[in-house]
């Protein structure tokens, strides 16, 4: 049986079969990544986000045989890095987690946007945020954050 | 047994789907979707799948003479940033989904999930878009709006793939794409339009309707179009409600758990008169 080979958080991984497994069950029972939920299962909410070669992407919707020869970092890889814990500290300034359910899919669209435009208008840091759903804070506290996050990580994105 | 294979190129690609029954699989953002069931479940596809996502000659943005020419497996979020997409391309491609399924999703995907709802289509069908279709016997073109026969059905066979997009290249005065859906990322269609006018010396040189989720494939008529055509812009805003006529019968929604067929039909009729009225003479004309 063919073998899927990825980058995980860092290290080289081969997973065997189930090409047609969803990314998100194999971070999550194969290598036990909880960081990334199962929320709408669809691709709505953004709770299993993951970051593909530096890009947010929905793991719910990525079948392991898309993943051959990515680079993918879930938020327990992505939390060793000076970025997330800029962003943590701006999410914690804000007031920007609640139950916490979405966090690490806000944190990996927080990252995936800055990636690619260090300094974000509001408007554009919303749409950034646009596929992750929140209950809790009403979003304001979170684009907030990602705001606060981009001005004090000045050059690390 | 279904057989699941990742191809080294194209041409081991088109290998498979000369020798069997096999589905492509672009970014997956749809058919992962239609087959989901229980978490930690393989997802259960009916036929074989090909996963090409990854080619590399199906992916890319091309410039070439009046033309610009994309790889079918170019995610959306590429064509958002490109200056060489139509506006109007881009247009839709911002109004579809989120950033994380841009990520992944693709053009080709959109047009061969065909959905009377696919929101990439309405402006294709407005461009005269073409699909390059690739088997291991040679290739052929076809307009996007021959290509596409209803809900989900294409005039494609087994053996061919999608590998490229055609758009030609063209000016308009005034263009819009507007799509109605339950929340701004991440919502399907409840009804869209993408319409374009040439406004020339206070007269419609070119009118372009195209509606999408209203009938099992996107309306266009090129006939009620081109029956505009020559018209003072006064003439066709004086007109509107007999433009409006032309197209009821065009409008057949359905009920589904979107939306109703009453709202959809008068949504739909209600967004081509707003950019009919918005149509004013061009101050100056840019892109010529």
């Amino acid at each position: 049986m063919a073998n899927v080979n990825f980058v995980l958080n860092h290290t080289p991984v081969a997973v065997e079969g189930g090409l047609n497994r969803r990314l998100l069950d194999v971070l999550r029972t194969d290598f036990g990544l909880k960081g990334p939920k199962e929320g709408c299962g669809e691709g709505e909410c953004g709770a299993c986000a993951v970051l593909i070669d530096h890009r947010i992407v929905n793991s719910c919707l990525m079948p392991l045989a898309n993943c051959e020869g990515k680079d993918i970092v879930t938020i327990e890889g992505f939390s060793e890095t000076e970025r997330f814990t800029v962003l943590q500290k701006a999410y914690s300034e804000c007031g920007a987690v609640q139950c916490g359910f979405c966090t690490p899919g806000m944190i990996l669209a927080s990252e995936s946007l800055l990636h690619a435009n260090p300094h974000p208008t509001e408007e554009e840091v919303r749409i950034g945020l646009s596929g992750n759903l929140c209950r809790c804070t009403g979003y304001n506290m979170i684009v907030k954050a990602v705001l606060l996050a981009a001005k004090e990580g000045e050059g690390l994105w | 047994m279904v057989e699941h294979r990742i191809p080294e190129n194209l041409n081991e690609a088109l290998k498979l789907l000369y020798h069997g029954d096999y589905q492509v699989m672009a970014g997956g953002t749809d058919l992962m979707v239609q087959r989901r069931s229980l978490s930690d479940t393989p997802l259960d596809f009916p036929k074989n799948m090909v996963y090409c996502a990854h080619l590399q000659e199906l992916r890319g943005i091309r410039k070439e003479a009046h033309r610009v020419e994309i790889g079918a497996m170019t995610p959306l979020e590429d064509l958002l940033c490109h200056p060489d997409v139509p506006s109007l391309v881009r247009r839709a491609i911002g109004e579809m989904a989120s950033p994380a399924i841009r990520h992944v999703a693709t053009l080709g995907g959109n047009i061969a999930n065909a959905s009377p709802a696919g929101d990439t289509l309405p402006v294709l069908y407005l461009l005269d878009a073409w699909a390059e279709l690739r088997s291991l016997a040679g290739s052929r073109m076809i307009l996007i709006r021959d290509l596409i026969t209803g809900p989900r059905a294409l005039k494609i066979h087994p053996e061919e793939m999608l590998t490229k997009i055609g758009i030609p290249e063209m000016h308009f005065s005034h263009e819009t794409f507007v799509k109605v859906g339950g929340r701004q990322a991440d919502a399907i269609s409840k009804v869209s339009l993408a319409a374009a006018a040439d406004i020339v010396e206070g007269k419609v040189s070119d009118l372009r309707i195209a509606f999408g989720a209203v009938a099992p494939t996107v309306v266009r008529d090129e006939t009620l179009e081109g029956a505009w055509e020559g018209a003072t812009l006064s003439e066709l805003k004086v007109g509107v409600w007999r433009l409006l006529d032309m197209y009821v019968p065009l409008i057949r929604p359905i009920d589904d758990q979107r939306s109703g067929k009453h709202y959809r039909h008068q949504v739909a009729l209600n967004l081509l008169r707003d950019f009919i009225e918005s149509l004013s003479e061009p101050t100056s004309e840019p892109g010529r």
